[in-house]
């Protein structure tokens, strides 16, 4: 037994609580690898920000299509039924509480539900931020796909966050490679440990005060 | 008689000015109006601000227009990115000035200038730095923030088709933000491939109505297609798939 699960079975994990007939944005990095487990015989709609529901899967190397990318500015396809809008009624989808989950990546996230994921702060950097705030308020459920803990060690899941915020108690559920966490008004409870972890050993990792998630608060989309 | 068309991108791009404000549409380098902004750069037009959602990537269009040091500000909601280095390097050396807007609200407030909205509430940003000094308000128990339309005195499109009138229908996600810019600017120029009779295009699909459009230029079918049908062949920057291999870095 391990306290950890990699990228791709995390992304399996956050796969298996996106129910068919949802609109779903998978931002860019490495929550995109949540489509590759969605089930073949389910129909889950993606949305892409810069204009299309009903992504598909990346083309074949001599099918790149320069005009037809996803977030990421990767080449994907568009599946029977697919659509292309506008910026503004891209945003609109989002903005609009339209899209029933969004997943994205994370720098933070605290117990009252505010997301850092644009930008560290750090003197110097080039801020860029895209539609990672118009996301984070704007999907019913907010999704974080992240590592517990940063390379140095560091929790990502902390009492308030400290770097710079994209929203404010926005987010639903957060996916770690230890554990899934529920945000609810008492603060972080773990909805499922993996391997060898137990409600006390996050505790002790992330130096917050958990507690078991509600069975009944297990469906999807619950709100905070 | 109506003819928007003009023979030529010199004569698209003629009198632009020193100081214009432009909108450049594009998402990456999809609906990025290349042979325009190659255009302008050869007409020589200096002091601007850009309006687009990123910043330029690798060395052409938009990144070209920067290394000439034509741009004195930009506003754009995502700039770093993996092939950004040509405004890293202007940034980081002081030489451009940067408005960063969440993409939503630069798409909408681009909307908002071309509606003769005055002003708008968005709930996206409120709480982060990037609504510091911003009016807030809360409606029906939500927090918002006001923004700002953008106006442009000049919005550069790329799209597949027009006609005589201004009428434009786009391909796939090079669409993005060619419809709202080309109604937010005081003059707005279109690149297409081809330039169809007028009466060709379905006016179902008409996306942007001649209304919007100023000026019409055509610039020839992409690599990828061949008389409007999908061949594919390119690399995700358009060359032959052959001349390098294509670039699968993501922009985090």
């Amino acid at each position: 037994m391990s306290t950890r699960i990699d990228r791709n079975e995390l992304a399996e994990r956050v796969a298996a609580d996106i129910p068919e007939g949802s609109y779903v944005n998978l931002g860019i990095g490495a929550p995109t690898l949540v489509a590759n487990y969605l089930p073949d015989d389910q129909e889950i709609i993606l949305h892409t920000e810069n204009g299309l529901l009903g992504m598909g899967p990346a083309p074949d190397a001599d099918r790149i299509d320069p005009d037809l990318i996803n977030a990421g500015k990767q080449p994907v396809t568009a599946l029977p039924g697919a659509a292309y809008f506008h910026h503004a009624d891209s945003f609109a989808m989002m903005r609009g509480g339209h899209l029933d989950v969004c997943v994205l990546g994370a720098f933070q996230v605290s117990e009252t539900g505010d997301l850092a994921n644009w930008s560290t702060g750090a003197p110097g950097a080039i801020p860029a931020v895209g539609g990672a705030m118009d996301l984070a308020i704007g999907a019913k459920s907010v999704y974080v796909m992240t590592d517990l803990l940063t390379k140095t060690g560091e929790p990502k899941l902390v009492a308030a966050c400290t770097y710079p915020l994209t929203g404010v108690a926005c987010v639903t559920r957060v996916y770690t490679d230890h554990a899934v966490f529920d945000v609810t008004p008492d603060g972080f409870a773990v909805r499922e440990a993996f391997g060898e972890n137990t409600v006390e050993s996050l505790s002790e990792l992330t130096g917050l005060t958990l507690r078991e998630a509600d069975a009944a608060a297990a469906t999807s989309g619950s709100e905070t | 008689m109506i003819d928007k068309t003009v023979p030529d991108v010199e004569a698209a791009v003629a009198g632009i000015p020193d100081g214009a404000t432009i909108m450049i549409g594009g998402f990456g380098r999809a609906g990025q109006p290349v042979e325009l902004i190659d255009a302008l750069i050869a007409q020589g037009a200096g002091d601007l601000t850009i309006v687009n959602n990123n910043a330029g990537n690798g060395d052409t269009g938009l990144a070209a227009l920067l290394a000439k040091k034509r741009v004195r500000k930009i506003i754009c909601s995502f700039p770093r990115q993996h092939d950004s280095w040509v405004f890293d390097g202007l940034y980081r050396a002081g030489e451009i000035e940067l408005e960063l807007v969440p993409q939503g609200n630069l798409a909408e407030r681009i909307r908002a200038a071309g509606a003769g909205i005055g002003a708008f509430f968005s709930p996206t940003g409120v709480g982060t730095e990037l609504a510091e000094g911003k009016e807030a308000r809360e409606i029906d128990g939500r927090s918002y923030v006001l923004e700002y339309p953008i106006k442009a005195d000049f919005a550069l499109v790329s799209a597949l088709q027009g006609d005589r009138w201004g009428n434009l229908v786009y391909r796939e996600t090079a669409r993005n933000f060619g419809p709202i810019m080309a109604t937010a600017a005081a003059s707005t120029i279109a690149q297409v491939d081809e330039i169809v009779e007028l009466g060709s295009l379905d006016p179902e699909a008409v996306v942007t109505p001649g209304i919007f459009v100023d000026r019409l230029v055509a610039v020839g079918e992409r690599a990828w297609l061949d008389d409007g049908v999908f061949v594919g062949g390119v690399d995700i920057e358009g060359r032959p798939a052959t001349a390098a291999p294509t670039q699968t870095e993501v922009d985090q």
